[in-house]
């Protein structure tokens, strides 16, 4: 081991109960931020989760859609006009809105249907579980996910119920596709959907395009917007961007998760700075003595930061634990927190730059000292 | 004497500012060279210890030059007067200030280390001047298992290990009893006899006189004479 990494050791080990603030300190503030990042990440992917499952090259979207969820709809008739264009191998309608959903139990709950043809590639559930897909086909067939059961009263697959007072019934059970706004999602054929919603048979939501593998989605794009009024036409990135932009920042949301990590910083970093800076303060007559005997003010900063990144080591290590803890517990509710490997290092990387940073003001500190005071009693 | 390591003319230092503004050297001249031990005697305020500072390149001088081996110390940045105190001077000081979480060979090493020595050599060279100070014995023990004597020992090799033309010693003995006091003089005195090093003490403990070739006389940062060894002993 160098003499610096154990002299670091040593000042840093020295007073344990300063060490265990530093290190709680750290942890905190890193769980803190993991909480809101992995909240953060959780909330980016569930927002985006339809377009993610949805088959299609290009979004018809109604002009002026801010995400999925958006009520605008598009006339059915651009359909036909987009199976004209040059390119299009096919275009299958979605619709989507809020309606209600009968407990069989009594009373009413809301839900979110999301209607597309069965027979094409379009918006289907996934991860079923229970029933088949086909069975979708059928008259008045609906698959909900299994968490809702009890939102929706349902308790098997077979069970009928009503949906804005017409007849519904569960074909078919998913697993996993949970909603961000916790508004149950409800799949079905697009008529039936329209009927449920209370569209009219010619309104749409969405129009997905699949274009031709020898077809440029640039130009077929193009030839989209100059055929059809009042729409866009957005690739699956463009719509998820726009998604992503208008529930993260529009409503306010990512701004309240940054806010959240942005405080867990400084706490971390303020905690860790104190504390660093107390250590040195009471190691002052040996930095002063190695001033003395002629090292240089980088080999301090050196023993200075080498504490600093003890610090940040143990305490990531103990965050990230008590992180892994946190992403398993959250893993089956509603906003489950999300960790990755790329966070996962961004939150080293953090915790390592918190804790040299607060370094600086020990540094600091030590290049200003007296160095007569080694003359001192 | 041999060519002066430490050479300083005419050396006025102010410390404080405003009212507490002291002026505790006043035209201070005096060279350091190998092979002797030279020995720094004045009352209490009479400028000893910022002598040996602005000699030790600790502080600069407000007025006049202090030469390390040629290199003035006049305008040096902290970076430069660091690099002097690392290639020219070691120190000893009365409080010893060794670390207390290394052992007596890890607070030699350090000295070392700062210079960028390391590994087998740097642990090569700490045994030796261990054994040189009548340590090697003790060389992983912590500074709280020594006793005074000991600590002052593991200082001077820490001292000494980096080749320092001139050791500066501040009240060495200051903290000793009469016998362990009278080990570290002659350790100091021995390192004195070698024709590359030279060593000044700071001191008001007349029993160490005997150990001097020379002694200093400060008083109100002026000093007041200097006498060969035969002299002092009459």
């Amino acid at each position: 081991m160098s003499l610096i990494l154990r002299l670091a050791s040593r000042n840093l080990f020295q007073d344990r109960l300063r060490f265990i603030a530093t290190v709680v300190g750290i942890v905190f503030s890193i769980v803190l931020v993991t909480v809101q990042m992995g909240l953060f990440l959780s909330f980016e992917r569930m927002v985006t989760t339809m377009i993610d499952h949805a088959s299609a090259d290009l979004w018809i979207v109604p002009l002026g859609t801010k995400c999925f969820e958006d009520p605008s709809l598009l006339d059915a008739h651009d359909r036909t006009y987009a199976l004209s264009v040059k390119g299009v191998t096919d275009a299958v309608p979605v619709v989507i809105g809020f309606t209600e959903w009968a407990v069989p139990s009594g009373g009413t709950t809301p839900i979110f249907i999301i209607g597309s043809s069965t027979s094409t590639e379009g918006l289907h559930p996934w991860n079923v579980v229970q029933g088949k897909l086909d069975a979708l086909s059928t008259p008045h067939a609906v698959a909900i996910d299994q968490t809702y059961f009890a939102r929706l009263g349902i308790t098997r697959i077979g069970q009928s119920t009503e949906i804005r007072e017409q007849s519904a019934q569960v074909m078919a059970i998913t697993n996993g596709i949970r909603s961000f706004t916790t508004t149950p999602y409800v799949f079905t054929a697009l008529d039936r959907a329209q009927a449920y919603i209370g569209t009219s048979p010619n309104r749409v939501s969405y129009i997905l395009v699949h274009v031709s593998p020898e077809a440029d989605i640039a130009s077929v794009r193009n030839l989209l917007l100059a055929n059809l009024a009042r729409v866009e036409v957005l690739t699956p990135d463009e719509f998820r961007t726009r998604s992503r932009a208008f529930w993260l920042l529009g409503t306010g949301a990512g701004a309240a998760l940054f806010a959240g990590a942005l405080l867990g910083v400084i706490v971390g970093t303020v905690i860790v700075a104190q504390t660093l800076y107390s250590s040195t303060k009471d190691h002052l007559d040996e930095f002063a003595t190695l001033r003395a005997i002629g090292s240089s003010g980088v080999y301090i900063h050196k023993v200075i930061i080498c504490q600093a990144l003890l610090s940040a080591v143990i305490g990531f290590f103990l965050a990230a634990c008590i992180g892994l803890i946190i992403v398993e517990v959250t893993a089956e509710t509603a906003l489950p927190i999300v960790m990755t490997p790329l966070l996962t290092l961004g939150l080293f990387l953090l915790t390592v730059l918190m804790c040299v940073a607060s370094a600086v003001a020990a540094i600091v500190q030590v290049m200003r000292i007296d160095l007569s005071r080694v003359f001192r009693q | 004497m041999t060519e002066p390591v430490i050479e300083a003319t005419d050396v006025v230092k102010f410390l404080g500012h405003g009212a507490g503004r002291v002026e505790a050297l006043r035209g201070v001249s005096l060279s350091l060279g190998c092979g002797q031990l030279t020995l720094l005697m004045g009352p209490s305020g009479s400028g000893k210890t910022t002598l040996l500072s602005v000699l030790g390149c600790i502080l600069t001088p407000t007025q006049g030059t202090v030469l390390v081996r040629g290199r003035s110390t006049a305008d040096a940045r902290s970076g430069d007067l660091a690099k002097l105190r690392r290639d020219h001077i070691g120190f000893v000081f009365q409080s010893y200030h060794l670390f207390p979480t290394l052992t007596a060979m890890d607070n030699v090493r350090l000295a070392l280390d700062v210079r960028g020595v390391r590994s087998g050599t740097a642990i090569a060279k700490a045994k030796e001047v261990l054994v040189t100070v009548g340590l090697s014995h003790k060389e992983n023990a912590f500074p709280r298992e020594l006793s005074g004597g000991e600590q002052q020992r593991v200082a001077i090799a820490r001292a000494i290990v980096g080749d320092a033309s001139v050791i500066l010693a501040d009240e060495p003995t200051g903290a000793l009893d009469s016998e362990n006091g009278h080990a570290i003089m002659t350790i100091l005195s021995n390192i004195a006899k070698d024709p590359s090093r030279g060593v000044l003490v700071v001191t008001h403990d007349p029993r160490i006189v005997p150990f001097a070739d020379r002694i200093i006389h400060i008083e109100d940062g002026r000093i007041l004479d200097e006498v060969a060894v035969g002299a002092a002993m009459n």
